[in-house]
């Protein structure tokens, strides 16, 4: 490290430098910006909303965009932006928490398989391979239905579908990383191998795994607002886009606004955080841009 | 799944608890799990995938039978479409690298890569159904009932075929036997389809079996979205019902559907490239 500390460049770590490309890239910083409104006003809502997300008015039930309602009224007379701001709530949350259990699973088993002897290393990608060719939203339902209701059971639910992904991400990037040369550096100075797999391969390893949690993310909000959608998802009066569109379907015709609105939020949530994958991808791997 | 508290003779009435043993008895319920599993192995390998719990008169398999052309039916049309609207879109983005239509075509893959088809169908509902009045919002049957939800499934995968459409012609525009094909002096339009439209599908292919994968994942909400009577539809009805019998005879179901269609691509694989020989 000392030496490190001695180096006339002044040091910019390979952070500081994706930084920068980041800042560089229009479409990824659109999305960066989205998601973070979103973020602040989900967490805000509460505070500046004058209505509450179950707060009925029932003289003023399926209205349009008003001053009063800048996105109209539901059935119930509920104010529609405040539902899809508390709904956002719901959106983030499984899109993020779920990532936790894809890390806390994804790692460890992709850090183990690949320094594993050859037959369970084959054996645990086969499982994998089993779990990566199924369709995603069959799982998650299967488990669904296994697990039961809570919304802490969704984000299991939908970590213990997506783990494979970073599991399989991890174990090609320790057999890569294996083969450096600090990594035999470290091996010839007589680091153990435990030490070297925590200190070495996995840091090293990050800038992929964040890029593919990125990824993840929208997959697990479109989870979600799929499985809300067909009634087996969050419970109400838990607002969540998926159940706003649900129920908004069964007045289409008269005020299609209601399933506008939330469809228009999953697609744009969505969207951002893809755009932002896409600019971190290019921005932590150089050599991947064109 | 039977960890899940209710079970399928939960009702809005009570029923009698004797009633409940008979029911049990006769569906072998009140067997241990392991016999109960052991002898779904055994019927399902003989084409029997056992009872459904809601459905009192059919069995699993007729079930399946009944929602399969519809789902398959679905599901080939809308891989079709994406295929008609994916690849001459991805050829025509790389021949013309930079023009109006290569940006059309990227905007188009990365927008409709990320855009669920669920939502899409929506916006179509919204547009086509409750301003236009054209089309109807659900149903099976017609030709009119079948392009909101066929077209709302393709647009993923027309997405992603497009654009590995595009970056693999792009390489092989740059390849030296299409320089010398061009060189000798055929036509473009040989040298296109000969040379570098037999080479360049090759990755299409590759993702060709996941997309299938994830168009009938994607049919799963879509069938909902348009109450399309497949197998989609059933499964969250089975679910919903906790109807084991159909949950476990619709999730083997697509385990072995899956399996196939990765089969099938391995295999088309040699048949296109003769490159790849199997053993």
């Amino acid at each position: 490290m000392a030496i490190a500390a001695e180096s006339i460049r002044p040091h910019r770590s390979l952070w500081t430098d994706a930084i920068i490309r980041l800042r560089r890239n229009r479409f990824a910083v659109a999305g960066a910006v989205i998601v973070f409104l979103i973020t602040i006003s989900a967490f805000l809502v509460s505070i500046f909303s004058p209505y509450g997300y179950d707060q009925q008015d029932l003289d003023a039930i399926l209205q349009g965009p008003s001053k009063a309602h800048p996105f109209g009224t539901d059935v119930l007379g509920c104010d529609v932006l405040t539902r899809l701001l508390y709904g956002a709530r719901t959106s983030l949350a499984v899109g993020i928490f779920a990532q936790f259990i894809v890390l806390v699973i994804g790692i460890p088993i992709g850090a183990f398989s690949a320094s594993a002897s050859s037959r369970v290393d084959n054996l645990i990608m086969r499982f994998v391979d089993v779990i990566y060719a199924f369709p995603d939203i069959l799982f998650i339902i299967l488990i669904r239905s296994v697990l039961g209701g809570s919304i802490y059971m969704m984000f299991l639910a939908i970590g213990l579908v997506a783990w494979v992904n970073v599991a399989r991400l991890i174990r090609g990037q320790v057999l890569f990383q294996k083969q450096r040369d600090f990594v035999i550096a470290a091996r010839a100075i007589g680091a153990s191998e435990n030490y070297i797999t925590v200190k070495h391969l996995i840091p090293n390893s990050l800038g992929p795994v964040i890029v593919a949690v990125t990824f993840n993310i929208p997959r697990a909000i479109f989870a979600e607002a799929a499985l809300s959608y067909i009634g087996i998802g969050v419970k109400p009066p838990t607002p969540s886009w998926g159940t706003m569109i649900r129920d908004g379907y069964d007045v289409i015709f008269a005020a299609s606004h209601l399933v506008l609105f939330p469809a228009v939020a999953i697609a744009v949530l969505m969207l951002s955080f893809t755009f932002l994958g896409d600019g971190l991808r290019d921005a932590l791997d150089p050599r991947l841009r064109r | 799944m039977h960890l899940v508290p209710g079970g399928p003779w939960d009702q809005e009435k009570q029923l009698a608890p004797q009633v409940v043993e008979n029911l049990n008895r006769k569906y072998h319920l009140d067997k241990p799990l392991v016999i109960q599993f052991g002898s779904f192995l055994w019927n399902a390998v003989r084409g029997d995938l056992g009872v459904s719990y809601s459905y009192q008169d059919r069995g699993v398999t007729q079930i399946l039978l009944t929602g399969l052309p519809i789902t398959a039916g679905l599901g080939i049309t809308a891989f079709l479409i994406a295929i008609i609207i994916g690849i001459p879109l991805g050829i025509a983005a790389a021949l013309k690298q930079n023009s109006t239509i290569d940006y059309i075509s990227v905007l188009f893959s990365t927008l409709f890569a990320n855009i669920p088809g669920f939502v899409l169908g929506i916006l179509c509902i919204i547009l086509f159904s409750v301003t236009l009045h054209l089309l109807p919002t659900s149903g099976w049957g017609s030709i009119k009932q079948v392009i909101m939800p066929a077209v709302a499934l393709a647009a993923l995968p027309a997405a992603y075929i497009a654009r590995v459409t595009r970056a693999s012609m792009l390489e092989v525009k740059r390849q030296d036997y299409v320089r010398t094909a061009l060189a000798k002096g055929l036509a473009s339009r040989v040298v296109i389809i000969r040379h570098m439209l037999r080479n360049a599908l090759i990755p299409v292919m590759t993702i060709a079996g996941p997309e299938l994968a994830a168009l009938v994942a994607g049919s799963f909400i879509i069938e909902n979205l348009f109450s399309i009577p497949g197998i989609g539809r059933l499964f969250v009805q089975g679910v919903q019902a906790r109807d084991y019998g159909l949950i476990m005879g619709i999730v083997l179901f697509y385990a072995f559907a899956v399996a196939v269609v990765n089969l099938v691509v391995d295999i088309m694989y040699a048949v296109v490239d003769p490159r790849i020989r199997y053993e």
